[in-house]
């Protein structure tokens, strides 16, 4: 069944591509092997054929020869068709080997690797060698777990609005969003979507993995609109920006421990107990910072200022408690 | 590549795949069997079944005619005739936006030279309207400082020199310094890593690249010994192994984000936003660390050892301000 209707869709492409006028649905079925003789299962089998090829990315054209045609014919256009022409240098097909090897998840896998083979189709790269299986010595990676993504790349692409329940930060409840979505970005390692939320009418961020259940499309395609001044890259790093270490802080350190923390010292000298540094720093806010001076244990030591102190304290309590 | 099981294919991935076979062939005038194959990730079975089909191909309205014309005799295959379908089909939205995207990924790590850039440019002209898409998904990888990190280990990769570094092990709170024969570098979920053979554990080791203290590009060749086995990407960098120590984390709703943040082997909800964690690890002195940072927040249920390990460290921090 399957390898006929291959054969049936190819037959269509190519009638298709080679005819200058528009061929009416009966024309078609004249010209390809393969379809019944009953009117109504011609119709049901010829649409579905015509969906599948437009899903292809086969640009299938509808339109009439003359103003006198009653009936709508197809064609596609060769320059629409077809692939224009590029040509590859031996390092760009290494390069496009390593793109084409980045995406881990199902659905973009599936698009990078047939993206290659039609580059691939296109030109043999100007030397002989099996370039697109090099290393170049880099290798990237992209993982797409969160369930969400899928959804959100096809409503970013399609211009959809979309709703979905998310799980804000230090929630346990979710809240139902409506988002026209501008775009999704890996920050940090995470993804993000930011758009404009319907129902506060202003920008917002999601976190991927913070969205449960599925994403549903709410309109139709090309109903959003990207503002052109929306810099969708800056939204997720102003969402997600470290507060100013504005505050400073006196610690004791054990000489050699406490490396991340002299990244921000202003001033280190040996404190009048030995094996200890006497540490001056910045830092940005109390809770923040005592929960990562309490992560250095016995090895840090706050002086001042007293509410930093407090909070290593009671912090270290706690874990005792 | 060849062999086992043929797959089941879909009539619409065939037809894909076969728009693309031929104008393959075309733009190459003539392919070995075997060469087209492994080019399509197919068996040469499967490969003389895609040509026969299109072969195949019959119209039979105005006039009858077989409009693809090809043969395969002593494994080589040659298209005579295939007018209309000589070039590839245009690439889809979701074809070009899956290569922009990483490409433009690629072009924030330094590694690659021109070649990025030219590659990008070039599909840009190619996919025209189906590129759109490709600028609403962004990828951030790493920060100015650690590109100016990754550029120095391009340098000692492409001159095959050794480095030194001066590396932060951010679970044990500790600096060491050590002679690494860089391998590759990696870029997996927007953080960048040295991959080499480390002189000082005799191993391959990951290195962070934002944990990066310096790094010095040496005057010596690098050696990676043979048996240096890279890592399977694939599979996962921090893939946990049965030698690890499994941790049980009691969580309070505060630090639920924990769960979320380091890949856990089982979760369960206790109720009350409380949750029980279990994962694997093969160094417990994070662990230790993040017990102590989250205070009353958090509590190790096993290790026995980690959890006292744990509780005499604060102690032992309380009795500094005493």
């Amino acid at each position: 069944m399957s390898k006929r209707r291959t054969e049936r869709l190819l037959s269509i492409v190519v009638l298709l591509l080679d005819s200058r006028r528009y061929l009416t649905a009966e024309e078609i079925r004249a010209a390809v092997r393969g379809y019944p003789d009953e009117h109504e299962a011609f119709k049901r089998m010829f649409e579905r054929d015509k969906e599948e090829l437009r899903e292809l990315g086969i640009p299938l054209e509808t339109g009439v020869n003359n103003a006198l045609d009653e009936e709508p014919g197809y064609r596609i256009k060769k320059q629409d068709y077809e692939l224009p022409e590029i040509r590859l240098e031996a390092d760009e097909a290494a390069v496009l080997g390593i793109a084409a090897r980045v995406w881990q998840s199902a659905a973009l896998a599936g698009a990078a690797a047939g993206a290659l083979l039609k580059l691939k189709a296109a030109a043999p790269p100007d030397s002989d060698q099996d370039d697109d299986k090099q290393s170049l010595g880099i290798e990237p990676r992209l993982t797409t777990q969160e369930p969400a993504f899928g959804a959100l790349w096809e409503a970013v692409r399609d211009h959809r609005p979309v709703t979905f329940d998310h799980i804000a930060s230090g929630r346990s409840t979710a809240t139902r969003r409506e988002l026209e979505p501008w775009g999704v970005v890996n920050w940090r390692g995470r993804w993000y979507v930011a758009g404009h939320d319907r129902a506060r009418n202003a920008p917002r961020v999601f976190r991927l993995s913070r969205i449960t259940g599925p994403v549903k499309m709410a309109g139709p395609a090309g109903s959003v609109t990207v503002p052109p001044d929306a810099d969708v890259r800056e939204l997720v790093k102003s969402w997600d920006v470290s507060p100013a270490r504005d505050h400073t802080a006196v610690l004791r350190i054990r000489a050699g421990a406490g490396v991340g923390l002299r990244r921000w010292a202003s001033e280190v000298a040996p404190d009048e107990a030995p094996g200890w540094d006497r540490v001056t720093v910045s830092f940005a806010d109390v809770p923040w910072y005592a929960d990562h001076l309490a992560s250095f244990g016995p090895d840090v030591m706050v002086l001042e200022p007293p509410d930093l102190r407090e909070a290593v304290i009671r912090r270290l309590k706690g874990v005792l408690a | 590549m060849s062999g086992g099981q043929p797959r089941m294919v879909t009539s619409a991935e065939r037809l894909r795949r076969l728009l693309a076979l031929v104008p393959y062939v075309v733009s190459r005038k003539v392919v070995s069997l075997s060469e087209a194959a492994a080019a399509f990730d197919m068996t040469e079975r499967e490969l003389i079944d895609d040509l026969n089909l299109a072969w195949c191909v019959e119209l039979k309205a105005p006039e009858p005619y077989c409009p693809i014309d090809l043969s395969y005799e002593g494994g080589e295959i040659t298209v005579s005739q295939a007018e209309s379908i000589a070039r590839p089909l245009r690439l889809a939205a979701d074809e070009a936006s899956a290569l922009l995207v990483a490409l433009r990924m690629l072009a924030e790590v330094p590694a690659d030279g021109s070649a990025v850039g030219r590659l990008i440019a070039k599909i840009e002209g190619a996919a025209g309207a189906s590129a759109a898409a490709s600028s609403q998904v962004m990828i951030q990888v790493d920060s100015r400082s650690v590109r100016g990190l990754a550029a120095k280990v391009s340098t000692a990769l492409g001159a095959g020199k050794r480095l030194h570094l001066r590396y932060y092990n951010h679970g044990r709170d500790e600096t060491t310094e050590r002679d690494v024969d860089p391998m590759r570098l990696l870029v997996v979920e927007g953080r960048t890593y040295l991959e080499g053979w480390c002189r000082r554990a005799d191993g391959v080791r990951l290195f962070r690249l934002d944990r990066v203290i310096d790094l010095e590009v040496l005057d010596v060749p690098a050696e990676v010994p043979a048996e240096a086995e890279q890592k399977d990407v694939d599979a996962g960098l921090f893939r946990p192994s049965d030698s690890d120590e499994r941790v049980e984390l009691e969580l309070a709703a505060d630090a639920r984000w924990v769960a979320e943040y380091w890949p856990c082997e089982s979760v369960t909800e206790l109720g009350e936003g409380r949750l029980r964690a279990v994962l694997r690890t093969p160094d417990t002195g994070w662990v230790r660390r993040l017990a102590l940072r989250l205070g009353e927040d958090a509590r190790v249920l096993a290790p026995a050892a980690l959890a006292d390990e744990v509780r005499a460290a604060a102690a032992e921090a309380l009795a500094l301000y005493t």
